[in-house]
């Protein structure tokens, strides 16, 4: 069975965003978001790596005068914040928003209007915090902001509004994400994916989105709540008034532990797809990968404590976190052992994708250990806000989520763009990645063994730390020119590389069973799944869901664990409004910073936008009516 | 890149002592240390011999697996079959991570016991406390009475203990002196306490291990561990009031209050009793300024009087020109502080 060529074409027009600067505005096809989504914060990861290079160019030698102490302290918060938050969360949302409804046979994510207004709200929270840092408002009390310090006595300047500011926005949009994904998920899949057939990178986004919905609004409440301290004198944060301290790190550190999970999860997926295709056979433990996944999940609440060893909570509760940490490694090390199982039986296909993930073995397992050591209380009691915990984090942070992310671009790029990532320029990338970074952040474990404190703009010439700062800033420099040969590789692929076919990987997985890029509507003919790898082995009858509308904007419900087919749903038009609705949004976000009666009158614009956004319109209600009435 | 890092000027602005005071966790100076230094070549050992099985299996997987191309096709038996030995493998290499890890969890505890079991009879009592960014510290010595306060360096008899009270009076610092133990937060609001105990004479660098602000770089801390009977001679030097001043010294305690420093710093003994910045009362004694930001020279502190905020931008220390006869005065006065 396939479609007629007048229906693909009506099909195509149907979920197509309307051309030119209309489309723009008002795009809400997932593809044309989540690609927007994945280049605004490759440009925060571009531009905090900047920002990283300035510091280290400032550490390269002792007593260094090149930057202030005020701008380092600027560089440091504004390298940590573009980061966490405005690339390495989101840039694993983006990436799944464009994969996981092709990789279950969806036409579209679940609401995509609220997808939209999601992207949006994020891009204006990001560029409202660098427009800030570059008029010389950046925050300067680090991206974790540690009260009191962040408060109005210690910190005057707009910097830490914009800071906290930036928090809602990136937070609101990351649960808006979430929201999005879970339901994509759960009632979408094309019919027959059960649960037990869900790739695992699905599994790894199901339990992620699951985790931001708890740990997200631990950080927007701590976040207004400082804004509250700041401009309308609550005393939450203020021990004479009766607040406290540490509240904000329970807080902070409540969101930001599972906040390594949510970076670390996606890239698992990525993984688990990348090894199953290039060691040609399915990844070994499919149910213990997915119970490691969600035991992960589960585990990542129960570890913030231990950045707060050094605090004066009772010693007993401290116990209680180290055991936690601990045990976390565990159900990573079952995923390592199943993957190197895998590897052991299959067949390799060594390709670009392949080393990158090679290198998470290395580097993610040896950053996993040093984390085994910050777990300790007595050991991180010597080695907490020292170079050895920066060592560790971006260890764990660059091997394991960023390696698996550059190879999850060399393994889906021909997927977004219909073309091929140059393989030569990707091992040259690989090998000046690899080293580069060992060069730049091996050092800094004997630096903070050595006594070298985190976040200090400058070190004496007497504590000798100064060989292994140099190693560390050429090493650093290494990094930046194999980022700079992926973006060469990428603007000269996009333009000119190898042309990809539907699947050029030979890979197993639904995503690969439509063209590259995919049509407007994903597939032209929604797939009916019969096993955990649709593109592998033959294909089985019924293969395509028929009967949905080619001039409307249907998709196939589906509902339980096994993906039963259940109602046919309409999903909305491209509208500008998420994208009026975000900037009405974003007035009474900034406007916050300076007034609370902004928060009063911010609040009529976005009631309008969100209004007209749900305005019923008689036309497009008018079909669907005599559909049901004569279907 | 190299000629940019060498055109870049250097200046020495905070190199402190000729002969550099200890700063390294791997050398330990006291019981604690040596503790967690006990419990880091243990771990350090476990963790590098798992490091090294891990990659080793992973070197063997990818040299023993045949090579493969996308026109290979896919191996789909295992979705129908179990593969036992594989199974096997995974499960002995999961139950071997679980032992290791309760192995890991024992070390920690043992250590931490071994932590909070410092005999403290008859210690050493300071109360310190954090300022941006300096330290304060008031001694209450219960086997000689002795009572006084000083500022950013700490002088321990050997083989005692001390029980160190922490407080912050702006916002959280921590204390860290890594040759003797790990870090103790100063909270704003709260109360924290860590046991210190130093068993090899010498000097001991510490520093603020919390981001504090504008000049957290700056806030160092000079731990002297010295045998008793040196240790008790200059706490009784330290609990006397200052000396009166002669000649040229007592123009300088003229200078002294007639530009306000009295506003800020207490000298015992003289009207001075301002309770914003350090203690001066036995600064001379003292081997650097500022919290270890300059070497305490006659130079280093004239220019240090004259112009702080260009040597620490930041510091609450207002800039204090003077003539050069007052300056002069001053210094001499100060260096009268022993």
């Amino acid at each position: 069975m396939s479609i007629s060529a007048a229906d693909a074409i009506r099909l195509d027009a149907t979920w197509s965003d309307p051309p030119g600067w209309r489309g723009w505005l008002c795009a809400v096809n997932h593809k044309t978001i989540a690609i927007r989504f994945i280049i605004a914060s490759m440009a925060f990861f571009v531009a905090g790596g900047v920002l990283a290079l300035l510091m280290r160019l400032q550490l390269a030698q002792a007593d260094n005068r090149l930057l202030s102490a005020q701008l380092y302290n600027q560089l440091f918060t504004m390298h940590g914040t573009s980061m966490m938050f405005l690339f390495a969360v989101p840039v694993m949302q983006a990436v799944a928003v464009y994969l996981v409804p092709l990789m279950i046979g969806a036409r579209s994510v679940a609401f995509p209007r609220m997808n939209a207004y999601a992207f949006w709200v994020f891009v204006f929270g990001g560029v409202m915090l660098y427009v800030a840092f570059l008029a010389g408002q950046g925050p300067d009390v680090g991206w974790f902001a540690y009260v009191p310090l962040s408060g109005l006595h210690h910190s005057p300047e707009k910097g830490v509004d914009f800071w906290a500011q930036m928090i809602t926005f990136t937070e609101l949009s990351g649960l808006m994400e979430a929201i999005v994904i879970i339901t994509t998920i759960l009632r979408m899949r094309a019919p027959g994916m059960s649960l037990s057939r869900m790739p695992l990178y699905v599994w790894g986004m199901l339990v992620t989105s699951i985790m931001v919905l708890f740990a997200l609004p631990a950080v927007m409440l701590a976040s207004t709540a400082l804004i509250t301290d700041r401009l309308v004198n609550t005393r939450f944060y203020t021990p004479a008034h009766g607040g406290d301290v540490l509240l904000w790190q329970h807080l902070f550190w409540f969101f930001g532990h599972p906040e390594v999970y949510l970076i670390f999860i996606p890239p698992l997926g990525f993984i688990s797809s990348i090894i199953a295709t290039f060691a040609r056979r399915p990844v070994f433990g499919y149910p213990a990968m997915v119970l490691s996944l969600v035991a992960t999940g589960f585990l990542a609440f129960g570890l913030w404590v231990h950045h707060m060893f050094a605090t004066n909570l009772p010693e007993l509760g401290k116990a209680f976190f180290t055991a936690a940490s601990l045990l976390i490694a565990l159900p990573t090390a079952v995923q390592i052992f199943c993957w190197i199982a895998t590897l052991w039986r299959g067949r390799l296909n060594f390709r670009t994708p392949l080393l990158f993930v090679l290198a998470f073995f290395a580097i993610l397992v040896l950053g996993g250990l040093t984390g085994l050591m910050l777990a300790s209380v007595p050991l991180d009691l010597q080695l907490h806000d020292t170079y050895f915990v920066v060592a560790h984090l971006h260890y764990v942070l660059l091997g394991g989520a960023v390696f698996p992310l550059f190879g999850a671009f060399y393994y889906w790029f021909p997927k977004f763009t219909g073309r091929m990532l140059g393989e030569r320029i990707g091992r040259w990338q690989f090998w000046l990645f690899f080293i580069g970074f060992n060069v730049s952040f091996f050092p800094m474990h004997v630096l903070g063994l050595h006594g070298m404190p985190r976040r200090v703009y400058s070190y004496p010439a007497t504590m000798g730390w100064g060989e292994l700062n140099l190693a560390a800033t050429v090493g650093a420099f290494m990094i930046g020119a194999s980022v700079l040969l992926f973006l060469i590789n990428v603007v000269r692929s996009w333009r000119g590389g190898a042309a990809a076919g539907e699947n050029p990987w030979a890979a197993g997985t639904l995503e690969w069973r439509t063209s590259s890029p995919p049509p407007p509507a994903n597939f032209h003919l929604p797939p009916v799944v019969h096993s955990r790898f649709p593109a592998w082995g033959e294909q089985e009858m019924p293969a395509h869901v028929s009967g949905l509308s080619v001039t409307q904007r249907e998709v196939l419900i589906t509902s339980g664990p096994d993906a039963r087919p259940d109602h046919r749903l309409r999903m909305p038009e491209p509208t500008p409004w998420p994208f009026l609705c975000a900037l009405a949004t974003s007035a009474l976000f900034i406007g916050s910073i300076y007034t609370p009666w902004a928060v009063v009158w911010g609040a009529l614009p976005v009631a309008i936008a969100a209004t007209l956004w749900f305005w019923p319109r008689r036309a497009r209600s008018e079909l669907p009516r005599r559909l049901e009435a004569r279907p | 890149m190299r000629r940019l890092l060498h055109a870049i000027p250097a200046t020495l602005i905070s190199a402190v002592q000729a002969a550099p005071s200890q700063h390294n966790a791997l050398q330990p100076a006291g019981v604690q240390a040596e503790h967690i230094l006990r419990l880091w070549q243990g771990t350090l050992a476990l963790c590098t011999l798992v490091f090294v099985l891990i990659a080793a299996a992973v070197l063997l997987a990818l040299w023993r697996a045949p090579r493969a191309s996308a026109d290979s096709a896919p191996d789909l038996a295992p979705l129908n079959r179990t593969e036992t030995g594989l199974r096997r493998a995974v499960s002995w290499a999961a139950a071997l991570s679980g032992i290791g890890l309760v192995a890991l969890l024992w070390a920690d505890m043992h250590t931490s016991r071994a932590l909070a079991q410092l005999p403290a009879d008859g210690a050493l009592r300071i109360e310190l406390t954090g300022h941006q960014w300096w330290w304060q510290a008031t001694y209450h010595d219960p086997l000689s009475g002795a009572r006084f306060v000083t500022a950013n360096e700490l002088h321990l008899p050997v083989a005692r203990a001390a029980i160190v009270t922490l407080r912050s009076e702006d916002v959280i610092h921590t204390l860290w002196v890594p040759n003797l133990h790990g870090k103790k937060d100063m909270l704003p609001g709260r109360v924290t306490e860590i046991r210190l105990r130093a068993d090899l004479p010498g000097e001991y660098r510490g520093q603020c291990a919390e981001f504090c602000g504008e000049q957290h770089t700056l806030m160092a801390l000079l731990v002297v561990a010295e045998p008793p009977a040196a240790y008790q001679a200059w706490a009784a030097r330290q609990a006397r009031p200052a000396a009166a001043p002669l000649g040229q010294a007592s123009r300088g305690l003229q200078a002294f209050m007639d530009y306000r420093c009295a506003g800020c710093h207490t000298i015992a003994g003289t009207r001075a009793a301002g309770s914003i910045g350090p203690d001066l009362t036995h600064m001379a004694s003292r081997q650097t300024l500022a919290a270890g930001t300059l070497p305490n020279t006659r130079g280093h502190l004239g220019g240090w009087i004259v112009d702080a905020p260009t040597l620490k931008p930041g510091t609450r220390m207002p800039a204090t020109p003077m003539p050069a006869e007052d300056l002069h005065a001053l210094l001499t006065y100060l260096e009268t502080l022993q």
